[in-house]
Formats: C-alpha cells, sequence, structure tokens
C-alpha cells in the first residue's frame, strides 16, 4: 500500500512537475515567513528579523532543492534531462554522430545477423524431443574412414546393440508421381518402421508405419509430408486412405507429417514407404552395399562414448547368426556422433570463419567507437571543468557520459537492426546449396535481445573510458585550455587504439585475401570438360511401361534422337551419372593381366554408363584407341574407356588398349572380360578441389542394366538455358508421362562447386571491407586530433622554417608509423587465424606472402590517405595565429 | 546551515521521524509550527533543520503515515498542514516501543558503569 502510494506520489510528481515545485517552493517560504514573524514578535524590526531568519535557515532555494530531490523521481527526472541533453549534443556534431552511429550499426548489426543465421545451424539443439541422444552410425573403411552402412549391419546392431532405444535405417527413394498433371520424380526415403519414433515425430494426420507395414511383401503404402500435400494435392487431408500412383504402382497414403519436422537426414524428402528389405547370406545383392543412413536414439543412460565402444566390441566378435561380406566386417567398429554434429560439420569451418570475421569486425567498431568519443572527450574537457567548477558531482558526469554512450548505442542498436534484417536476408540469400537447417535461419526475439545486450554492453565500454578521462581531468587546466600532460596521456592511448584497431582490421583483410585467392584457384581448376553452353537434366523412365531394358533402352534412343532436331542444339547424349553434381556411382574392377590385390584394397571406380555422343557433347578429350560408337550395342564385345590417371597409374607407358577387365556389380566367376577401347582425360566428379577419381565409361547399352534415370547433356550454340523448353517438349514428344528434374547449366555446376569457399569469401570480403574503412575512419579521427592538439607546436616549427612539404611528410609519416606498428601485430595474429581457414584455403599456402605482402602495402596507402586531410590542413597552419591562440 | 545557537543540537539521528509522528498525534500542524513545537517541548534542546524536515515530511507523507492539505493558519497565511493518518498512528506506537527499549538499554548500561 505505502509502496503504491509511493509510486503514484512519484509519478504524479513526473507528470506534474511544475505543480510539485511550486508546492515545495510555496512550503519552504511559509516556513520562513513564519520564522521571520516569529522573530518580530519577539521584538526585532522587520529587516532585523528576515536577515535573522535567513541566517538561520540557510538559502530557501537549497532547501527547497534538498525537497525536491529526496524522492526516487528525481534520478528518472535527471536522467530524462541527461537522455535530452545528449540527444541534442549528438544532433549539434552530426558528423560525429553519424560516424558512431554508422560504426555500431555495421558492428552490432553485422553479429546480429551472424548470430541469426548460426544459431539454428550451430548452437541450437536440433527441434526434437532429447535431441542431444539422437545419434549417427556410420560404417568404417580400412583406413577408418566413415561411410553409410549396409542394410545387414543395421540388422546384426539392432538384434545385438544395448545402447540404444531405437534404431532406425533409411536409403533414397526416388519415385515419380504420376496420374495427377505434370510427371514429377519426388525426393523420399524408405525407412524402417522405427524411423519416426526415433525422432520422436509422429504423423499429424493418419498413422505412423508398423513393423507389419515393414514386411517383406507387405502392402504398399506412403506418408506424404504437410508440403507435398499442400503443393500437390492442395491440402486435401483427406488423401490419408486413397491411394496414389508412385512409378505406376497404387500406394496407399497411410499418414501425414507436419512441417516442423525437420527430417535433417534428408530434407528434401518428401516421402516415405517402409523399407520391406531383408539381407541374405548372398553377398551380390542391394542390401549388403554401402547406402543406408543409420539413425538411433541413445537409452537414458548411454554416451555416445559407451555406445561407440559397445559396437566396437560387438564389431569384433561376430555372431554366427549374422554373416558379414568382407567389405561390412566391422572390425573398426562404427563412428557414433550425435545428429547435430553430422548434420552440421561440413559447413562448420565456414561458419566458424565467419563468425571470427564477425568477432574481429564488432571489436573494431567498439574500439573505433571508443576513439571517437575520446577525441570528443578531449575537445570537450573546458566543458567537464566548467560544469565540476559549476559543482557537478564526479558520479554525475560519469552518469552523464555513460548516458549519452549509451543514447548512442540504442540509436546505433536501432539502425543495427535494419541492418541485422537485410543481412540475414543476403546470407539465406547467398548460403551454399546443402547448408544444413537453412530454412530455420531468421532474426527471432532472442536474437534481437542478444544484439540488445551487445548494444547495451558496447556502450558502457565506450562510455566508461572518456567518462574516466573526465573524473581525471584537471579542472584549472582544462579551465585554462592547457592540460597538455593529460593529452599526451589521452593522445597515446587513442593510439594503442588506433593499433589495435589496424591489428585487427590486418586479420581480416588477410583472411579475405588468402580465400579470394582460393577461389580464384578453384575457379581456374579444369573440370576435365568444356562447361559453357551446356545444359543438363535428368529424365526419367518411369512406370511399367519401361520396366523391361530394352523398353528403356529405346526410350532414352528416341529421346535423344528427337532433341538433337531441336533447332541450335549442337550435340546430346546421356549419361548415368554428372560431372559435379552430386552424383556418385561407382563399381569395383579386375584385370587380366594384373593379379589380383589383397581383399580390402579391390579397385573401385565411377561407372558413367553413356550414349556414344556424350565425349564431343561435353569435349573430353580422347587420349588413345577410340571413342565409344554405334558398334557398341548389346550383344557386341563390351568396350569400356578408362580415364587417363587410371590407365597411368595401372599400366605406366604401357598401351593398355585392349586390355581385359571385369567392371561391375560382380567379380569372378564365368563372366566374360571386357576389353580396354580408349582412354579419355580426367573428369571432376565430386568438386573442383577433389582430385579426378578412376572413372570407367561404357555404352549405355552394354551395362548390366539400362538406368531408368540418366542425365541428358545438351550443347547449345547459344545461351543452352534458353533450349530448356524446347528440349522438354522434344523429350515429352517421346512419352509425356516422363518427368524431367534438376535442369541446370554446367557452368552452374562449376560455380556450386566452389559454393561456400565463394559464400565464406564473400561474407568476409564484405567484413574485411568494412574494417578497412572503420580502420581509415579511426586513424583518420587520431591524426585530425593529435593536429588539432599539437596546432601551436606546428605554428612554431612553420615559424622557424619548416616548409608545408616537410609538414605534410611529418603527419603522413605518423599515420603509417602507426599503420605498421598495427600491421606488425596483425601480422602475427592473422598468422594465428589463418590456421583456423586453413581447411578452406586451396592450392594456396596459409602463409601466401604474395597475400601478407598485399595487404599490408593497401592498409600502408589506406593510411596515407586518411592522413592526408590532417596533414594538407597542418601544412596550411599560419603560425602568428596558431601562436595567439593558446 | 546550521543552528544559529550554539546551545541548540540536531535532533538525535534517526529520531525526526518519531519526533514528527508523536507531535502531530497531538494536532495537525505545518512545517514551521513541527519545528517550534519539537524545539518548545525540548526547551530548546533540538534544533530542527528545516530542510532535514521538508524532506522527512514528504518522506513520512509517501510512506503514508501522514495526510497533508493546504490551509489558512490563525494568521491567515497559506500553509500545508500535517496529519497523522491511522497507519501513521501504529507506526508511532511502533517507534515509541522500539525508543524506549532502546533508550532504557542505553541508560542501564551507564547505570551499570557509574
Amino acid at each position: 500500500m505505502s509502496l503504491l502510494r509511493q509510486i503514484a506520489r512519484g509519478v504524479h510528481a513526473l507528470v506534474h512537475g511544475r505543480q510539485m515545485d511550486q508546492d515545495v517552493a510555496d512550503e519552504v517560504r511559509q516556513y520562513r515567513d513564519e520564522t521571520t514573524a516569529a522573530h518580530q514578535r519577539r521584538g526585532m524590526t522587520y529587516e532585523q528579523a528576515v536577515r535573522a531568519a535567513t541566517l538561520e535557515m540557510g538559502n530557501v532555494t537549497t532547501i527547497a532543492e534538498q525537497v525536491r530531490t529526496s524522492g526516487w523521481e528525481h534520478v528518472v527526472e535527471t536522467a530524462l534531462m541527461d537522455v535530452r541533453y545528449a540527444l541534442r549534443r549528438l544532433r549539434r556534431s552530426p558528423a560525429f554522430t553519424a560516424t558512431a552511429v554508422a560504426t555500431l550499426a555495421l558492428g552490432i548489426g553485422a553479429s546480429t545477423a551472424v548470430f541469426s543465421a548460426v544459431s539454428p545451424i550451430l548452437l541450437e539443439p536440433l527441434p526434437f524431443p532429447h535431441a542431444s541422444r539422437i545419434v549417427t552410425l556410420q560404417d568404417r573403411n580400412q583406413q577408418g574412414a566413415p561411410m553409410p552402412a549396409t542394410l545387414g549391419t543395421y540388422e546384426e546392431l539392432r538384434a545385438r546393440a544395448r545402447s540404444f532405444e531405437a534404431l532406425a535405417c533409411a536409403d533414397q527413394w526416388k519415385p515419380s508421381l504420376m496420374g495427377i498433371g505434370t510427371p514429377e520424380r519426388l525426393v523420399g526415403q524408405r525407412v524402417t518402421a522405427s524411423y519416426f519414433g526415433v525422432f520422436g515425430a509422429a504423423p499429424m494426420v493418419g498413422r505412423a508405419f508398423t513393423p507389419a507395414d515393414d514386411q517383406p511383401g507387405a502392402a504398399n503404402v506412403v506418408i506424404l509430408s504437410e508440403g507435398l500435400v499442400q503443393r500437390r494435392f492442395g491440402g486435401d487431408r483427406s488423401l490419408v486412405g486413397r491411394a496414389i500412383d508412385l512409378d505406376g504402382d497404387p500406394y496407399l497414403v497411410i499418414g501425414i507429417m507436419p512441417r516442423r519436422f525437420a527430417n535433417v537426414m534428408l530434407s528434401a524428402a518428401a516421402l516415405w514407404t517402409p523399407m520391406r528389405e531383408r539381407s541374405s547370406g548372398d553377398f551380390n545383392t542391394r542390401a549388403w552395399g554401402h547406402h543406408y543412413d543409420l539413425v538411433g536414439r541413445l537409452a537414458p543412460t548411454a554416451t555416445v562414448g559407451a555406445a561407440s565402444r559397445e559396437l566396437l566390441d560387438i564389431g569384433r566378435t561376430p555372431a554366427v547368426a549374422f554373416p558379414r561380406p568382407p567389405w561390412a566386417d566391422l572390425t573398426q567398429g562404427l563412428l557414433v556422433r550425435p545428429l547435430q554434429d553430422t548434420i552440421t560439420g561440413n559447413v562448420k569451418p565456414a561458419l566458424l570463419a565467419i563468425i571470427g570475421a564477425v568477432l574481429l569486425l564488432l571489436a573494431i567498431a567498439s574500439v573505433n567507437v571508443t576513439n571517437l568519443l575520446l577525441a570528443c572527450g578531449a575537445q570537450r574537457r573546458p566543458e567537464f571543468a566548467m560544469r565540476v567548477a559549476l559543482g557537478a558531482g564526479g558520479g554525475r558526469l560519469v552518469r552523464q557520459l555513460l548516458i549519452e554512450s549509451i543514447v548512442l548505442a540504442a540509436v546505433g542498436g536501432a539502425l543495427a537492426l535494419a541492418v541485422a534484417q537485410l543481412g540475414v536476408r543476403a546470407l539465406v540469400a547467398s548460403s551454399p546449396p546443402g547448408l544444413p537447417r537453412a530454412d530455420a535461419i531468421h532474426l527471432d526475439a532472442r536474437v534481437f535481445l542478444f544484439a540488445l545486450m551487445l548494444t547495451a554492453l558496447v556502450g558502457l565500454v565506450v562510455g566508461v573510458v572518456p567518462a574516466l578521462g573526465a573524473l581525471r581531468a584537471d579542472v584549472t587546466g582544462g579551465l585554462q585550455g592547457g592540460a597538455r600532460r593529460a593529452t599526451a596521456a589521452r593522445g597515446s592511448a587513442r593510439h594503442v587504439l588506433v593499433v589495435a584497431e589496424v591489428a585487427l582490421a590486418l586479420v581480416l583483410l588477410v583472411s579475405a585475401g588468402l580465400l579470394f585467392r582460393s577461389v580464384q584457384r578453384l575457379t581456374a581448376v579444369a573440370p576435365g570438360f568444356d562447361a559453357s553452353h551446356v545444359v543438363s537434366m535428368q529424365v526419367v523412365a518411369a512406370g511399367h511401361a519401361f520396366d523391361s531394358d530394352t523398353a528403356r533402352l529405346a526410350f532414352f534412343q528416341l529421346a535423344l534422337e528427337a532433341v538433337r532436331r531441336v533447332p541450335g542444339v549442337v550435340d546430346a547424349a546421356f549419361t548415368s551419372q554428372l560431372p559435379l553434381s552430386g552424383d556418385v556411382d561407382g563399381y569395383g574392377y579386375e584385370w587380366q593381366s594384373i593379379p589380383r590385390p589383397t581383399p580390402g584394397q579391390d579397385g573401385s571406380a565411377l561407372r558413367y554408363a553413356v550414349t556414344p555422343g556424350y565425349f564431343t557433347t561435353m569435349h573430353i578429350p580422347l587420349r588413345r584407341g577410340r571413342l565409344l560408337g554405334a558398334t557398341d550395342r548389346p550383344g557386341a564385345p563390351e568396350a569400356v574407356l578408362i580415364n587417363e590417371s587410371l590407365a597411368r597409374r595401372l599400366f605406366g607407358n604401357r598401351d593398355p588398349i585392349g586390355e581385359r577387365v571385369r567392371f561391375g556389380p560382380e567379380m569372378g566367376g564365368a563372366r566374360a572380360w571386357d576389353y580396354v577401347a580408349g582412354v579419355v582425360g580426367d573428369v571432376k566428379q565430386y568438386s573442383l578441389g577433389v582430385n579426378a577419381p578412376d572413372a570407367f565409361y561404357v555404352a549405355s547399352g552394354q551395362w548390366w542394366w539400362v538406368d531408368n534415370v540418366q542425365s541428358l547433356v545438351v550443347r547449345a550454340s547459344g545461351d543452352p538455358a534458353a533450349l530448356v523448353p524446347a528440349i522438354e517438349r522434344a523429350v515429352w514428344s517421346v512419352n509425356a508421362n516422363e518427368p524431367i528434374q534438376r535442369i541446370a547449366t554446367m557452368d552452374s555446376f562449376i560455380a556450386a562447386s566452389a559454393g561456400q569457399r565463394r559464400f565464406a569469401l564473400l561474407t568476409i570480403e564484405a567484413f574485411a571491407l568494412a574494417a578497412l574503412l572503420l580502420a581509415a575512419v579511426g586513424l583518420y579521427g587520431v591524426i585530425a586530433g593529435s593536429v588539432t592538439e599539437r596546432i601551436r607546436e606546428i605554428g612554431i616549427r612553420t615559424a622557424l622554417g619548416a616548409t608545408p612539404r616537410e609538414i605534410v611528410r611529418g603527419v603522413v609519416g605518423r599515420g603509417i608509423a602507426l599503420t605498421l606498428v598495427g600491421a606488425v601485430l596483425g601480422l602475427a595474429g592473422a598468422f594465428a587465424a589463418s590456421r583456423l581457414l586453413e581447411s578452406m584455403l586451396f592450392g594456396v599456402s596459409r602463409v601466401d606472402p604474395l597475400t601478407y605482402g598485399g595487404v599490408v602495402a593497401l592498409l600502408a596507402a589506406v593510411a596515407a590517405l586518411a592522413s592526408w586531410a590532417p596533414a594538407r590542413r597542418a601544412a596550411g597552419v599560419d603560425p602568428t595565429i596558431a601562436l595567439r591562440a593558446e | 546551515m546550521g543552528g544559529a545557537n550554539s546551545e541548540n543540537t540536531d535532533v538525535i539521528p534517526g529520531t525526526l521521524d518519531l519526533l514528527i509522528l508523536k507531535t502531530l498525534s497531538l494536532e495537525p500542524l505545518h512545517g514551521f509550527g513541527i519545528a517550534r513545537r519539537i524545539e518548545q517541548i525540548s526547551r530548546d534542546v533540538f534544533k530542527v533543520n528545516p530542510g532535514s524536515l521538508l524532506t522527512a515530511l514528504q518522506r513520512l507523507e509517501r510512506a503514508g503515515w501522514l495526510d497533508a492539505e493546504w490551509r489558512e493558519t490563525p494568521n491567515a497565511r497559506r500553509a500545508r498542514f500535517y496529519s497523522l493518518t491511522r497507519a501513521g498512528r501504529r507506526q508511532l506506537e511502533v517507534e515509541t516501543a522500539d525508543w524506549k527499549r532502546r533508550a532504557g538499554a542505553v541508560a542501564r548500561l551507564l547505570n551499570a558503569e557509574g
């Protein structure tokens, strides 16, 4: 009750300030009048009485002030006054304000944007209950490198491992949706019944898979994603219970997964069907291929370490009931990792580099603002001295300065939010493909709080320094305008700050330089084919009409002929896998003339089943022998081409043409040998940064089967993208039911291959540019400030005969000297920072002298530029005026 | 700003509130009246500092122990009159008891030593 009264009276006083002041003044005056009257009653004259009352009470105004300032509202009042004063001051020095606010907005905005982007990827737990207990399991090859597991391994672990509450297995599934509208090949997963349970997720409509659904031979059922239902079926939830046509077969829709289910194992997946597959003792089957993702939920008591140990144990003690092939013998144990680590592992270096860059930029921004406030503080020393002389307490002065800083930081913070908003958008727009959880990036409330906290912190930090300086200021010295002792100390503090700023900027510039050179080197790498004027798309032969090899072969042949007739098409071909597209498809080989290597070290190579025109379309050069041709038909002796580095490694200078080889899913036995017909140039498959892998090229019709999904590559005379509609029409003229997907020019695949580095480069380049700008501003501020402070000294020098040239040289030299000191420190920092970047560098050493040297030269040039204007001003100093100014 | 009379002492720290409450328990008074009353009853031992008094009045009023209103004085001046509220009366009892307890303790200590 009394607290309420306190607040009410305080607020009343704030709102009716004038009335309250009047009341207090009246009361004090009445007190004085009564005192006077009392004295008069004792026989004093009026004048004597007034004097006595004044002597007794002291200054009436002081008393009124004392009463007025006793309430809590007074603190608010003076704070508001300080805020108003601060705003007035900031308005009066627009250049200072603009620089400081822009600096803060940039620093805080960039950090907020990056925090927003990084938080869902690296920091936030995945959106699953007890997400930290979800782990992925990967098999290891003989060298210990992780690879997908086999279905057989999954079956054994599910039966034997005790560390897991649930274990699930998933495999890619790409069915074609047919029967409604444009045929479309979808991305989905075949999963074990336990899959959704591992993530603690369930369908929003319908039911999840049961073990009965997951039996071999069970009926076709499918669960669709909310997104797919929305996109293709108008959001019709009554779809559950009805059948849809996938690859020409009816699938009963039994459930819809909500959009909020983040399927991080394969975020593109739009539908799921039960695995319905079992491994057998026959190892030459799909179930024993390394293409299954294993994911599990740890038991509440288990840890990642304990689970790894248990799996290694199981791996080393095979059970009779679970036979294993040599390529999945589990002797190396399995790699158990938290799901979060698995999905963020690839992008972590780039994101960490960006976080580092942001922290540097924020540090530079803070240093810069501190510097500005210091310089400003130096100019305001007379003002402070005046206020102290008029009775302002030290605490009051510090508080006023802090409030000024906070006002500055708040204005900067508000702008920073706008910068952050734009930054987040730019980051998402330029994010490399495959950035996990990119859809989860947004500017959220917690990030806003983060920015606010940051703002307040920066405000306090930059506020304290000049406030402390003001307290130490010598009042008389300040008033006299001399105080050179203090100037020297403050000057050196600012020099330290500028040196720090230059050092930080150099770290960023070197990082940007190294990345820039990497991307340059990377894009200069020849992919092994000529990407210009080539567009590609995947064509699918879906449905039961294409169940036979001959039907598929005929379809692709007819489609190819139709495409070749399109005007503007120079050449066209089909291939089973496309370079730099993410396709990976390899098989083992054995040579008749080379003894079989020891088990576990069998050779394997990528398989390209192509139509004969592939090499001429892609401009892949022939090195020896012949290319594939129309004669390499089904039934003819099977010809293969190999790439040149494989030929060189296996045969040296020997001619490999005619060598006999078996290549494919099955080895040995009575299978006929293929023969090497030619050698072609190396082609990058995985990425520009990875060496070209070994490759076998076979004619589409001579491979073990005819692939039902093939990539069409088309070389155009002009812009290849413009031909896409005509090419699609040509394919559909053969069969209108077949989906066409992944339409992209080869140039875009090459660009994407450098995507992650380019993303990091773009961001860090932007930061480095901002840092350079800020460093230049800081340097300019310090040099300009020192010229102002040394105006007398410069005047004396001029009077003593120094030429303007000498003065300019002196000032610019000072700027460059400061920069070089900063640069030396920065070089050490950059050297340390480059260790973090190392994994993203390509073809350039992390101590690349060209980059380091170039950056130092750039900084020195900027320093010279920044000191030039103050130097010109110094040279123009009139000695008589400068000397009189003191 | 202290008193002009060197024989006067300032009110014992911490007792001003108690003195004000006690004074007002007799009748409503304005600031000067309170000061005068305290000085009279204490036989000029205590001298009340006007600044402290007016500040204390504002504080007590905010605490809900006093009510204040502007009224005419007998000599036709407008003055702010303070009166004790019910909460103020309770507070007076509490503070009185507290003071007596402490004063008694001090007296006993002094007697024991003497």
